[in-house]
C-alpha cells in the first residue's frame, strides 16, 4: 500500500523521517502561539518555499488541503461573528499551514519509513510495549483491508442480488461473522507459521 | 520418515464427536486423508501441529507429544491452509515469506538468500514486491506454498489446498505438490492428486473407514460418496 | 446470511464451521491479534469509497464510526480500543483510510482531530458496558449505553478539540456537530442489533463482567441489568 505517499528525489523526500517528524511538531506548535499576522506571513512563505524545494502534483496538494476548506467554510464566518475578521483570519491561516505541513511530510515521506520513524520512538518504551509485535500487528492490519474490503463489497451484492430488500443490521451480521471467521483462520495461520515463538 | 502417531485421539465439537477414537501411525512418504464434508478429517490434520488439541487421546510427532511439544512440533511441521487468503499474513510477497523465518532468527543476508531462493522455486521472483491481493488464486497459493517451504519443514500438512482453485491452477499446485520431498499429509477430495500416494486414510463419522493404499482406498471412498446419492 | 459463509466455510469441516459454542481457551493471543488487526480493517473497509452510502450528500453519515461502534461492542474494551489505535497508527503513518481517502498528518493537525481521538474513548465505554451487559445484553440498556460511548464520549472529545483550535465557541462547535446526531442515533441502533445476533451465534468474544455497583452481589447480571 502505497499511501498518500508520492515518490520522488527532492531534500525533502530524502531527509530521513524522524527528522521531518521533528521539525513539523516544532513548527506546527510555533505557528499555533504564534500571535501576529505578519509572522504568519513570514512562516506562509516559508511553507511555499517547501512546496517548491518537494516540487509535487498541485492536485495532490490540493487533494490534501481541501478537507480543511470545507470546515473553513463553516468555522470561519462562525469566528468572524464572535471573534472579529482578524482572528477569524489568524485562525485560518494557522490550520491552513498546520494541515500543509503535515501533508507535506506525509506526501514525502513513505508509509513504511514513518512506521520505522514510530518503532523508534517506542523504543524507550520496550518495556511496557513489543515494538515488534506492534510493527507485526499494522502490517497484518495493511493486509487486512483488501480482505475486509472484499467481504464488505461481497455482502453488498448478495444483498443487491436479494433485491435490497432487508435491514442494515441484517447486512451487518453477515460481515461480521465473516470478520471473526477471518480473524480465526489468520490467528490459526499465525500460530501454524510460528507467531507464538 | 517421520512417524506421525494418534493414540486413541478423539474430539468433541460442542455436542458433536468429530473425531472418535482413531488410531494410527502415520509413517510414509505420501498419505492423503479423504472424506466427506465434517467426516472429521480437517480436525485430524489440524492435530498433527497443534492447532486443534483432542479431547482425549494422544498425539505425538517424532515421539514428540503434542500436548507438550507442540513448538519444537510446529517447526517440524508446515501447513498449508485451504485459503491461502487466510493464511497470508504480510501485505507484499516476499514480506510474506519472510514473515515464516522470524521464529530462525537467522541473519539478514542468510534469511534474503533463502526467501530469494523460495520465490524463485515457486515462479514468485517477478512478483516479490507486488501486494499478495493483487495476486491469482493460484499465483496466493503457490505463495502460501513458498512460505512454508522457506522454513525447510521435514513434514508438510495440507488441508484441501486445491478446493478453491480451479482445474489449471490446481493442476499446477499438485504438480508442486507433488515434487516436494517431504512427508506429506494432504486432505484432499482431488483424487487424481492422491493416486500417487502411497497410503490413502478414508474417514467417515469422525472414524477411519478403509486405510490402504490408494487404488483400493479410493474404491471405498468412490463407493462411500455414491451411495450417499 | 447463506451467501455470506460461502467463501469462510468452504475450506474444510467442522474445525473451522461457522461458530461453534465451545471455549476455545489456547492459542489465544494469535487470534486476539488477528482480531483486532481485522478489525481495524474493519473501520477502513467501511470508510472506502463506495463502501456504503445512505442519505445522499445531505446527510454526512460515515460507516466508519460504526465500524467503531462495533470494535467495541464484539471485541470488547481492550481489543475494540486496539483496533482503533490500530488504525489510527496507520492513518498518521500516511494510509488514506479515513473516509473520503483522508490520511496522514494533516489529520492530525485538523480541528476533527478530537473525533478521532474520541473513538477511543467510545470504543473503551462500549466495550467495557458490552463486557457488563452480556451474556444476557438486554436490548433497553445495551441501546444507552452504546449511545453513551458511540456519541456522548465521541463528540465529548470531538466537540472541545474542534472549538479550540479553530477558535469558534463551544456552544456553536456543539450546534454544528448535531449534523451528525441522526446517523449517529442510527449507526448506534444498528450496533445493538448486530452485537445481540453476533454475541447468541458466537459466545466467548467478550468475557462478561458485573457491574462495579454490584460487585458482591450473587445475582450480578440480574441486579446490573434490571
Amino acid at each position: 500500500m502505497i499511501g498518500v505517499f508520492h515518490p520522488g528525489r527532492s531534500l525533502l523526500h530524502r531527509a530521513p523521517a524522524l527528522l521531518k517528524l521533528g521539525l513539523l511538531a516544532a513548527f506546527v506548535t510555533a505557528v499555533a502561539l504564534q500571535g501576529s499576522l505578519m509572522a504568519l506571513a513570514v512562516a506562509s512563505v516559508l511553507v511555499m518555499v517547501l512546496f517548491l524545494i518537494a516540487w509535487l502534483p498541485l492536485r495532490l496538494v490540493w487533494q490534501q488541503v481541501v478537507p480543511i476548506l470545507w470546515l473553513l467554510a463553516f468555522a470561519v464566518p462562525v469566528q468572524v461573528v464572535f471573534g472579529g475578521w482578524e482572528a477569524a483570519a489568524m485562525m485560518a491561516v494557522r490550520l491552513v499551514l498546520a494541515v500543509a505541513l503535515a501533508a507535506l511530510y506525509t506526501l514525502t515521506t513513505p508509509v513504511s519509513a514513518t512506521l520505522d520513524a514510530m518503532q523508534a520512538l517506542l523504543r524507550p518504551f520496550r518495556r511496557w510495549i513489543d515494538a515488534d509485535r506492534v510493527g507485526l500487528t499494522l502490517a497484518l492490519t495493511i493486509r487486512c483491508v483488501p480482505l475486509l474490503a472484499e467481504i464488505v463489497r461481497e455482502v453488498l451484492e448478495a444483498r443487491k442480488a436479494r433485491g435490497a430488500e432487508g435491514s442494515i443490521a441484517a447486512l451487518a451480521v453477515p460481515v461480521i461473522v465473516r470478520a471473526l471467521q477471518t480473524a480465526e483462520h489468520l490467528g490459526d495461520a499465525l500460530t501454524a507459521r510460528g507467531f507464538d515463538d | 520418515m517421520t512417524e506421525i502417531v494418534f493414540d486413541r485421539v478423539s474430539h468433541d465439537f460442542g455436542p458433536d464427536r468429530v473425531v472418535d477414537d482413531v488410531s494410527l501411525v502415520l509413517a510414509e512418504h505420501r498419505i492423503g486423508i479423504v472424506g466427506a464434508n465434517g467426516s472429521g478429517k480437517s480436525t485430524l490434520a489440524r492435530m498433527i501441529n497443534g492447532l486443534v488439541t483432542p479431547s482425549s487421546g494422544r498425539v505425538s510427532v517424532g515421539g514428540l507429544d503434542l500436548a507438550r511439544h507442540a513448538r519444537e512440533v510446529r517447526r517440524m511441521v508446515g501447513f498449508v491452509f485451504t485459503n491461502a487468503d487466510n493464511q497470508i499474513v504480510m501485505p507484499t510477497v516476499r514480506e510474506d515469506v519472510a514473515f515464516t523465518l522470524r521464529r530462525h532468527k537467522l541473519d539478514r543476508a542468510d534469511a534474503a538468500a533463502r526467501v530469494d531462493a523460495a520465490l524463485q522455486r515457486f515462479g514468485l521472483t517477478e512478483l516479490a514486491d507486488r501486494p499478495a491481493h493483487r495476486l491469482s488464486g493460484g499465483q496466493k497459493q503457490l505463495l502460501a506454498l513458498a512460505a512454508v517451504l522457506v522454513a525447510e519443514p521435514s513434514i508438510i500438512v495440507a488441508d484441501e489446498p486445491t478446493t478453491l482453485l480451479d482445474a489449471r491452477n490446481a493442476r499446477l499446485v499438485s504438480e508442486h505438490f507433488a515434487e516436494l520431498p517431504q512427508q506429506l499429509v494432504v486432505v484432499s477430495h482431488h483424487l487424481e492428486l492422491l493416486e500417487e500416494f502411497d497410503r490413502v486414510i478414508v474417514m467417515e463419522g469422525g472414524r477411519v473407514i478403509a486405510d490402504d493404499r490408494p487404488g483400493p482406498a479410493l474404491d471405498v471412498y468412490r463407493e462411500l460418496i455414491g451411495s450417499a446419492r | 446470511m447463506s451467501s455470506a459463509h460461502s467463501t469462510s466455510t468452504s475450506d474444510s469441516d467442522a474445525t473451522t464451521a461457522v461458530p461453534t459454542p465451545v471455549p476455545r481457551r489456547p492459542r489465544s493471543t494469535a487470534r486476539d491479534l488477528a482480531q483486532i488487526a481485522v478489525f481495524a480493517a474493519l473501520i477502513a473497509a467501511l470508510g472506502l469509497p463506495g463502501a456504503l452510502s445512505i442519505g445522499g450528500a445531505a446527510v454526512p453519515i460515515t460507516f466508519q464510526t460504526l465500524g467503531v461502534m462495533l470494535a467495541g461492542a464484539i471485541l470488547g474494551a481492550r481489543k475494540g480500543v486496539l483496533a482503533v489505535l490500530l488504525l489510527i497508527v496507520l492513518v498518521a503513518a500516511g494510509l488514506p483510510l479515513l473516509s473520503g481517502g483522508r490520511g496522514g498528518l494533516s489529520v492530525f493537525v485538523g480541528p476533527s482531530v478530537g473525533y478521532l481521538l474520541g473513538w477511543l474513548l467510545g470504543a473503551a465505554v462500549i466495550g467495557w458496558a458490552t463486557a457488563r451487559l452480556l451474556p444476557r445484553y438486554p436490548i433497553a440498556p445495551a441501546l444507552g449505553w452504546t449511545a453513551l460511548g458511540g456519541i456522548v464520549a465521541i463528540y465529548l472529545v470531538g466537540i472541545p478539540v474542534f472549538s479550540v483550535v479553530t477558535g469558534t465557541p463551544i456552544g456553536a462547535a456543539a450546534l454544528a456537530s448535531t449534523v451528525f446526531l441522526p446517523g449517529d442515533v442510527f449507526k448506534v441502533v444498528v450496533t445493538v442489533l448486530v452485537a445481540k445476533g453476533v454475541h447468541r451465534a458466537w459466545p466467548g468474544l467478550i468475557e462478561p463482567r458485573s457491574w462495579p455497583w454490584a460487585r458482591r452481589s450473587v445475582a450480578a447480571e440480574s441486579t446490573g441489568t434490571a
